[in-house]
């Protein structure tokens, strides 16, 4: 009720599949109005840890995801709760999609107590209910997915495992023997290629042979989609969880594009133009894409939504004033989680043969 | 005498580590084998026969020869509530997924701030075989023991091939539980209590097997044998070495090598890996650091493997690594005797 027919503006490419996703999809107004504060929410989330990391306040790696907020968001709104999500270590926004407020995810980022994974994993290794990271190696999380995947099929529950990885991942030789076992076993995971046509100063086409990044399950039948339209990854990621908790493996590529560097010390703009970014942003960008949308369906004003960034921008000005009151980590910490709590080595030795921690 | 004959079993470590497996199967379902030629061809060095027959395929999986994919998934499946046995055919091949067995088992509890857990066991034979030249022999102890977050474990018996794989499939952590492909076919008389399904030995706990007053020869895996051999004839010499076998590489049993060197004064460690920076290297850099120090009467010596390529000429390979005449040798010159 209240839905309304939205047609996309590109069509889905198929890769050995007879039927795809439909090239159109339904939302209501509440449904837009999540996806919209959510994307909202993400880019400036993104923009706040920029600040933060300028600051100084954010240390070592931290890759943004502003330009890709599509993604996560199209993605979320298609999966439950109890379906699993691995990704890259682009992964602040899935991170909030997964259900954690941004206040956790920005404390996390200075390295503080509050943060969700308590400090000790930082911009890369963020953790949350069936969301597994956050993984720093490229490539490694696509076997790892595949083997969430596995644990859904073995214990007999209706989830799927999607598995992100980036351009640059998809050369990484593990990632097609995850493609392999996973056709061989029939496993209920999504192998989602996270296309922002540039493994960090590299873009595609010097890297791949074949930058059809869906069809290089090969066997596995593809998908290509535009990423930039959250209503379509919704649509696709719909399709993509059904079909393959019904015949195994899929791999689907989201095109998108990311508007910052690679990471904070990449201005990302040597291998790339200026112009390019501005084109993207200015005919290509999710947010304003949406915005359009809303006010067309006849859903609302542009002011509601302007409202909505209003609430966003507090939302994270509040988030950003927590996590820097979080305090950092208690020093303890330190030893804690190394080994499952109850089944610790004795002892573990710290930096000379003074600083022993010891266990019962 | 008799009685106690005929209440011990012969026991080969194949057979411990299979009836280990099939027990732990047995108890909980979300125990699973997977590895290339664990199933149909009944393991490659046959640990794991009958079990396919027995599990059925969805328990014992077959995998393709691809290290990388299928260790990564044993440890997601582990993140998501399964407790696989993930076998490498050799751990020389493990190298290939070092990264899925370093970065993502050992470190993922710590990184996600406990919301993770990794209950997995990659197990498969370690250390030197016979004749198979430089890239199939090969120690990886102290590859994985420097590794915070994983336990590490080196049996030598039979008994211990039982009781430290239970204890490793029913740990919460990731365990690396390195075999030897030369001791699969060795027989052990084993206790009765050996053969219980609830028989498990504590990680971490070393094992002394013989005891002495003037020397300890501290090992792991096949040549705690040596060691055992080299103890015999040197008893004949009027030289009574006590022999611990470690059985665990990560925790290390520092205190029961202390305790060991307090009483006999003297420490040789014997390994088959190579010399720089292995377990011998760390048993010698942590009695430096204890109190255990003061009561040696000479330097405390390390037998390892040779700090080369593993050759494949039957006289080189002999060269490369430690055996029983090593062990007299090093003794009597380190007891002036």
């Amino acid at each position: 009720p209240g839905a309304v027919k939205f047609t996309f503006s590109t069509e889905h490419v198929l890769h050995k599949l007879s039927e795809g996703p439909r090239n159109h999809g339904y939302a209501t107004r509440e449904q837009l109005l999540d996806m919209y504060h959510k994307m909202v929410v993400i880019r400036r989330m993104e923009t706040a840890a920029d600040n933060l990391y300028k600051s100084k306040l954010i240390r070592g790696f931290c890759h943004l995801c502003t330009g890709q907020e599509a993604v996560c968001v199209g993605v979320e709104a298609a999966l439950d709760a109890e379906d699993s999500i691995i990704t890259a270590y682009r992964c602040h926004g899935f991170v909030y999609t997964r259900g954690e407020p941004v206040r956790t995810i920005l404390a996390e980022l200075m390295g503080r107590e509050g943060g969700c994974t308590v400090g000790k994993g930082g911009s890369m290794h963020m953790f949350t209910h069936e969301f597994y990271g956050g993984n720093g190696i490229v490539g490694a999380q696509v076997p790892l997915g595949a083997g969430i995947a596995w644990a859904h099929k073995y214990l007999d529950r209706k989830n799927v495992c999607f598995a992100l990885y980036g351009d640059g991942a998809a050369n990484q030789g593990q990632v097609f023997e995850a493609y392999n076992m996973a056709a061989l076993y029939k496993l209920p995971v999504v192998f989602i290629c996270e296309n922002n046509m540039y493994g960090m100063g590299t873009s595609a086409k010097r890297a791949a042979a074949s930058v059809s990044y869906y069809t290089r399950g090969d066997y596995i039948p593809g998908l290509k989609v535009n990423g930039m339209d959250v209503l379509a990854v919704k649509e696709a990621s719909r399709f993509a969880k059904e079909y393959v908790l019904n015949n195994g493996p899929l791999v689907m590529e989201l095109v998108t594009y990311r508007y910052g560097g690679h990471s904070m010390s990449d201005p990302g703009t040597t291998y790339r133009t200026r112009e390019e970014i501005q084109h993207m942003r200015s005919t290509n960008d999710a947010i304003t894409a949406l915005r359009d949308r809303f006010v067309k369906a006849g859903f609302g004003s542009e002011d509601e939504l302007k409202d909505i960034d209003a609430k966003a921008k507090t939302e994270v000005e509040e988030a950003t004033e927590w996590a820097k009151n979080s305090p950092e980590p208690k020093t303890s910490e330190l030893w804690t989680q190394i080994y499952v709590k109850g089944s610790e080595v004795p002892y573990l030795r710290g930096r000379d043969p003074a600083e022993i921690k010891t266990f019962n | 005498r008799r009685s106690l004959a005929t209440q011990t079993k012969a026991l080969t470590v194949r057979d411990a580590l299979n009836s280990a497996i099939d027990e732990e199967m047995q108890r909980d379902p979300t125990v699973m084998l997977l590895g290339e030629e664990v199933g149909q061809y009944n393991g490659a060095y046959k640990v794991s026969k009958g079990l396919l027959e027995k599990y059925g395929e969805k328990r014992v999986v077959d995998t393709p020869i691809t290290e990388m994919g299928f260790a990564g998934m044993a440890v997601g499946a582990a993140m998501a509530g399964l407790k696989p046995i993930c076998e490498f055919m050799t751990f020389n091949f493990s190298m290939q997924a070092i990264d899925q067995v370093v970065n993502s088992a050992a470190k993922t509890h710590y990184m996600s701030g406990g919301k993770s857990i990794i209950p997995i066991v990659f197990r498969g034979p370690n250390g030197a075989a016979a004749g198979v030249g430089a890239q199939h022999s090969q120690c990886y102890a102290a590859w994985y023991g420097s590794i915070p977050g994983l336990k590490v474990l080196s049996p030598y018996s039979a008994e211990d091939a039982r009781g430290l794989l239970k204890a490793s499939i029913r740990d919460p952590n990731p365990v690396v539980f390195l075999e030897n492909e030369l001791m699969y076919g060795v027989s052990f008389d084993v206790a009765p209590e050996v053969l219980s399904a609830d028989y498990v030995l504590p990680i971490g706990k070393a094992k002394v097997e013989r005891e002495g007053t003037h020397v300890t020869l501290v090992a792991h895996s096949r040549p705690v044998g040596d060691c055992l051999e080299a103890a015999k004839q040197l008893s004949t010499m009027g030289i009574n070495a006590e022999v611990i076998n470690l059985r665990s590489i990560r925790p290390l049993d520092m205190a029961t090598v202390i305790a060991s060197v307090k009483k006999t004064n003297n420490l040789v460690t014997v390994e088959g890996g190579f010399p720089m920076f292995g377990v011998g290297s760390e048993i010698l850099a942590q009695l430096m650091e204890s109190d255990g120090f003061d009561y040696l009467d000479s330097p405390a010596v390390r037998i390892t493997g040779a700090d080369v390529p593993m050759p494949y000429a039957k006289n080189l390979e002999e060269l490369a690594l430690p055996n029983a005449a090593k062990i007299v040798e090093v003794v009597k010159r380190q007891l002036r005797a």
